[in-house]
């Protein structure tokens, strides 16, 4: 018996049987339940009801198309305020950059609820009006540092003997960063974007307590249904939003997972 | 007088460089003329690649000046320099393909569309990768990467090619492909190449001229036969083939004495008696049964097929070992006589005859130099705090296995076989350098410890 215990662990392939386990209990079986509620009715049995209601129901889809909006303005302020820190961090001497980037890493140690809600303490005291304005601050601070943090990563591995065969070339300070630096980055920028994106569509909270729930993403309808018990509305909604976050790791960079992969996201 | 100045497209005067407090370059001169095929040569470490690096304008330089094509281009940026270079790494862009890595630079200059494909295609064409231009860069081999690069580089034709150790990278075969195609390319482009290697055999094929380089200083100037036959130190001779390299006394012209005998040689001007260092190539020296012909007699003790010779190592009576390379074979074990021609003696004049520091005396027993106070002896003479000339001879200087037991600590930083002992250069822990003959064997970078003892040490006025 014992033996048969060791010969059982020895195996190296049964080593990944609690994964298997852990990923069909927590990935698995809830996606196969989200897809199972979504094409039942109230009333049980298979129906195509509650897409029809969300394609019928104009508020469910302006707050998806708002959502998106958001999602796609916040993307684009993170990579204009990220790609220069990033670049600038790259420069850097390693261990000065380091410490930096602990730096802009630092805040994301602490639990982003109890950061966004320091962040509305933050508005009161500086009497600043709550609503799309915060909004748009809580996000950009939330996500800047997914999206600096790939994009270091990539201009940290650039060659820097491929940047010297630039300027060999007659190329001049810009020509180099537009021609080498900038293209070489885009697995980074890729994967800053897929890691800004994705969160930001399906995010509520943020939402909720910046805009004192005077503006809904898409992630607060979904979580409204859910707590309201509308469960296979609820999960029509999830699936049309995991669609959706599939669909833009899909269409970033090609759908080149290389790159995701060379960003350091996966 | 001007029209040979017309002809230098690269003229480098009294360039140095330095790297966090450490001189990497000192005193650099060189001429390039147009056309000409030039050879950085020196081992890791020497400042070859800092050099072409000053040159290609990615490094300032501390000190001196460096003209390309007639103008003075010390401070210009890379971009705007009339050279191009070949990167050891290759470097090629590798979001690009074949066809746009090269055309990067014409690109840049904003050529007509046509005009460049033109120019790429041609390229391609001397470099033999024609067919390849839609290829990423990274679906190619080592050797035709290489290609891809030299031809992004003379496409844009410079003035001068800079390549850094562009074929450290492939195996011998293609390495050795790559070198004749090098030099046919030169030949067909017309334009000057500056080349950087640390492979002796690559540099005499390919160079019209070598610029031999150690500790950052240039050694010697010339074509491939001259650095061949007369090399002008004993580092060049060690560098540059195989040599045996032995302690000699110049009686007077045209009589040598080494290894325990007198020898006719064709050198002459240097003092009577003037101990120098002289250079006998393997291939030059004549093995054969004894007999009366003989300048030296000895035993074989090893030999050695090496495809085309056999490589011999002969010990004389005296105890010296002298490498011999012919085509006839001698068994290890059998007697021979060796006789060298006059005109195959190569004498040079020693770089130095013993250590000689700067130091100062600290104390009536005590005197320090290379950043200890060594013991010496009482009868000096000298005032504390008088600087003097300190000198000891290579044989004086007593090296240990263990770093701590010695006075100081330094590394085995070069190493010379004297045929009988051997001529270690040692690097101490302040930089300098103690010249060491030892009959121990060490390796290039041993940690070792230093000891002199004080009757070793010669204090003179400075």
């Amino acid at each position: 018996m014992h033996r048969r215990i060791l010969l059982f662990i020895g195996r190296r392939r049964n080593w990944s049987i609690p994964y298997v386990l852990y990923l069909s209990f927590f990935v698995l079986v809830p996606l196969l339940l989200v897809v199972l509620y979504a094409f039942t009715s109230e009333t049980g049995g298979f129906s195509l009801e509650n897409f029809r209601k969300f394609l019928m129901h104009p508020e469910a889809m302006n707050i998806l198309i708002y959502s998106i909006g958001v999602a796609m303005i916040t993307t684009l302020l993170c990579l204009l305020l990220g790609y220069p820190a990033a670049y600038l961090l790259s420069r850097m001497e390693t261990r000065k950059a380091r410490l930096l980037v602990i730096l802009f890493i630092l805040p994301m140690w602490i639990n982003f609820l109890i950061r966004t809600l320091a962040t509305v303490a933050l508005f009161g005291f500086l009497r600043l009006p709550l609503g799309e304005g915060a909004l748009m601050f809580g996000m950009v601070y939330n996500f800047l540092p997914f999206m600096i943090y790939p994009i270091y990563n990539s201009l940290q591995k650039t060659d820097p003997n491929l940047i010297e065969a630039a300027q060999d070339l007659g190329a001049n300070p810009r020509q180099v960063f537009f021609r080498t630096i900038l293209p070489l980055s885009f697995p980074g920028i890729a994967s800053g974007i897929i890691m800004v994106f994705m969160p930001v569509i399906s995010t509520f909270a943020i939402a909720e307590l910046l805009t004192i729930n005077n503006i809904k993403l898409f992630g607060t309808t979904l979580q409204e249904n859910i707590y309201n018990g509308m469960w296979n509305f609820g999960a029509a909604l999830a699936l049309v939003m995991l669609l959706l976050v599939g669909l833009t790791s899909l269409l970033n960079s090609g759908g080149s997972v290389k790159a995701a992969e060379e960003g350091g996201l996966i | 007088m001007k029209l040979n100045t017309d002809n230098h497209i690269i003229t480098i005067e009294h360039l140095s460089h330095a790297f966090g407090g450490k001189t990497v370059l000192e005193d650099i001169n060189l001429t390039i003329r147009k056309g000409e095929f030039v050879t950085i040569l020196g081992p890791s470490g020497c400042g070859k690649t800092t050099l072409i690096r000053l040159i290609a304008g990615f490094l300032k330089a501390s000190e001196g000046k460096i003209s390309i094509a007639g103008e003075d281009m010390t401070q210009t940026p890379p971009h705007l320099r009339p050279v191009n270079t070949v990167f050891q790494k290759y470097a090629l862009f590798p979001h690009l393909n074949v066809f746009n890595n090269i055309a990067f630079g014409l690109q840049l200059k904003k050529l007509p569309q046509d005009e460049i494909k033109k120019k790429v295609m041609q390229v391609l064409k001397i470099v033999t990768m024609t067919d390849y231009e839609e290829r990423d860069v990274d679906t190619l081999s080592g050797g035709q990467q290489q290609r891809v690069a030299i031809a992004r580089a003379i496409v844009n034709e410079p003035k001068v090619l800079l390549l850094d150790e562009p074929l450290a990278a492939l195996d011998l075969k293609m390495r050795k492909d790559m070198q004749l195609e090098i030099k046919a390319m030169q030949k067909k482009l017309g334009i000057s190449f500056l080349y950087v290697t640390h492979d002796q055999e690559e540099a005499l094929t390919l160079s019209d001229t070598i610029v031999v380089m150690s500790e950052g200083v240039i050694q010697q100037t010339g074509t491939p036969t001259e650095i061949y036959n007369e090399p002008s130190n004993s580092f060049v001779a060690d560098f540059i083939g195989e040599s045996n390299i032995l302690n000699g006394i110049m009686i007077r012209d045209n009589l040598v004495e080494f290894a325990g005998h007198q020898v006719e040689c064709v050198d002459k001007g240097f003092e009577p008696n003037e101990p120098v260092d002289v250079v006998l190539r393997p291939e030059d020296i004549y093995i054969f049964e004894m007999s009366d012909a003989a300048q030296f007699s000895g035993l074989v003790t090893s030999s050695i097929f090496k495809g085309v010779h056999y490589e011999m190592m002969v010990t004389t009576p005296e105890g010296y070992e002298i490498i011999i390379q012919d085509y006839h074979c001698f068994e290890a074990g059998r007697t021979v006589g060796l006789r060298i021609k006059p005109f195959d003696i190569h004498v040079m004049k020693k770089e130095r005859h013993c250590n000689a520091f700067e130091g100062s005396i600290w104390d009536s027993s005590h005197v320090r130099f290379l950043g200890h106070n060594f013991k010496c002896n009482d009868d000096h003479g000298f005032a504390a705090g008088t600087k003097v000339k300190v000198q000891v001879d290579f044989n004086n200087v007593i090296l240990q296995d263990n770093e701590e037991d010695g006075m100081l600590g330094g590394v085995v930083s070069f190493i010379l076989y004297k045929g009988n002992h051997y001529h270690l250069t040692v690097l101490t822990p302040e930089n300098e350098h103690l010249f060491v003959d030892s009959h121990d064997i060490w390796d290039d970078g041993d940690q070792i410890g230093i000891s002199i003892s004080p009757e070793s040490i010669r204090i003179e006025k400075l």
